[in-house]
């Protein structure tokens, strides 16, 4: 394989690979969080606007961490800095 | 880099003064201020303390009012003095979400690195600002070796970390939902694009209200008069007997 070729191949790779693991937790970790709002909220009712309004504070940043995963793999698959420069070699060749 | 996927309108320019290329952010960020601006200017011009006042007067207070009981319930005792701040940030994001979602041909500003960064940043240095002010240099600077000075380091990182992180989720949010329909619209045309723009506009949204109310809430830690006095009082004798 070219290095543009391995380029290639490892950039999909990992942009895959990154956004499957970065999924995975927040999803888990959302879904405790939910759950145990839910549970406040069945338990005092009154405190429920409070309760949502942490919970979805918590939920944002619970989910930023997929988000950071989502950039990375975004980066990596359409702009990615060593795929250009290759090209850029070819582009001069 | 293929031209077909953009991921910021940053990468969209529009035109070019001089020598300067002219970005969508920049067109769309400047078109959002002067609405904005106008809009409140025209709508501020003649106020009435009557009964009967305009739809504009109204809808201008039931906003004002919203955001001034939210920053009081996180916190903020004087509400007036943080509401110029934090309000024009969540107006701000908000617009931007909501013009993006339901205008076509709209790029959202906080689709781009530079405009979350922007904003951050302005949290950043507005922290210390509020702090200072609040608490004095040395009190603000002293919560920075609060518990033990070896926190130090600790504390610097976290106050960056937090602003990268700040600018990073609310432009991964915004972009992920432009991104996502332009996808779509390649896949699945005609209905799913369109619930995803639904779902667009929720995350919007709540984007910005969490936006705002992570910066009162660092505001808040920032400005909060020490209340640890009485508990370390009570703590050290008991060090001292165990």
């Amino acid at each position: 394989m070219t290095g543009l070729e391995l380029i290639a191949v490892a950039s999909i790779i990992t942009g895959g690979i990154t956004i499957m693991i970065g999924s995975i937790g927040p999803a888990l970790a959302e879904g405790r969080a939910v759950a145990e709002a839910l549970t406040a909220i069945a338990q005092q009712p009154d405190e429920s606007g409070t309760i949502t309004r942490t919970l979805f504070v918590g939920l944002a940043m619970i989910e930023s961490t997929a988000i950071y995963c989502f950039v990375v793999s975004m980066i990596v698959i359409f702009a990615n800095p060593f795929w250009s420069y290759f090209i850029e070699q070819a582009a001069g060749q | 880099m293929n031209e077909a996927v953009r991921l910021t309108p940053d990468q969209l320019v529009l035109f070019e003064v001089g020598t300067v290329p002219v970005n969508a952010t920049m067109v769309f960020t400047w078109a959002l201020m002067l609405l904005m601006v106008v809009g409140s200017w025209l709508i501020t011009r003649r106020l009435a303390p009557d009964v009967y006042i305009s739809s504009g007067q109204n809808l201008l207070e039931v906003i004002v009012t919203a955001i001034r009981d939210q920053i009081e319930e996180l916190g903020g005792e004087r509400a007036d003095l943080y509401m110029p701040f934090v309000g024009t940030l969540f107006l701000f994001i908000a617009i931007s979400n909501i013009f993006a979602a339901i205008l076509p041909g709209f790029e959202a500003p906080t689709a781009s690195l530079s405009t979350t960064a922007a904003l951050a940043l302005c949290v950043f240095v507005a922290v210390p600002i509020y702090g200072v002010s609040q608490r004095g240099l040395l009190g603000y600077l002293r919560q920075y070796i609060e518990p033990t000075p070896l926190m130090l380091p600790f504390q610097v990182i976290g106050e960056l970390s937090r602003t990268l992180a700040l600018a990073v989720r609310l432009f991964g949010n915004i972009m992920s939902g432009t991104m996502i329909v332009g996808l779509l619209l390649a896949i699945a045309p005609f209905f799913f694009p369109i619930m995803m723009r639904l779902l667009g506009l929720l995350t919007g949204l709540v984007q910005a209200y969490i936006f705002a109310v992570l910066a009162m809430v660092y505001i808040a830690s920032a400005t909060k008069v020490t209340k640890g006095a009485p508990p370390e009082d009570e703590g050290e004798p008991a060090a001292e007997a165990g």
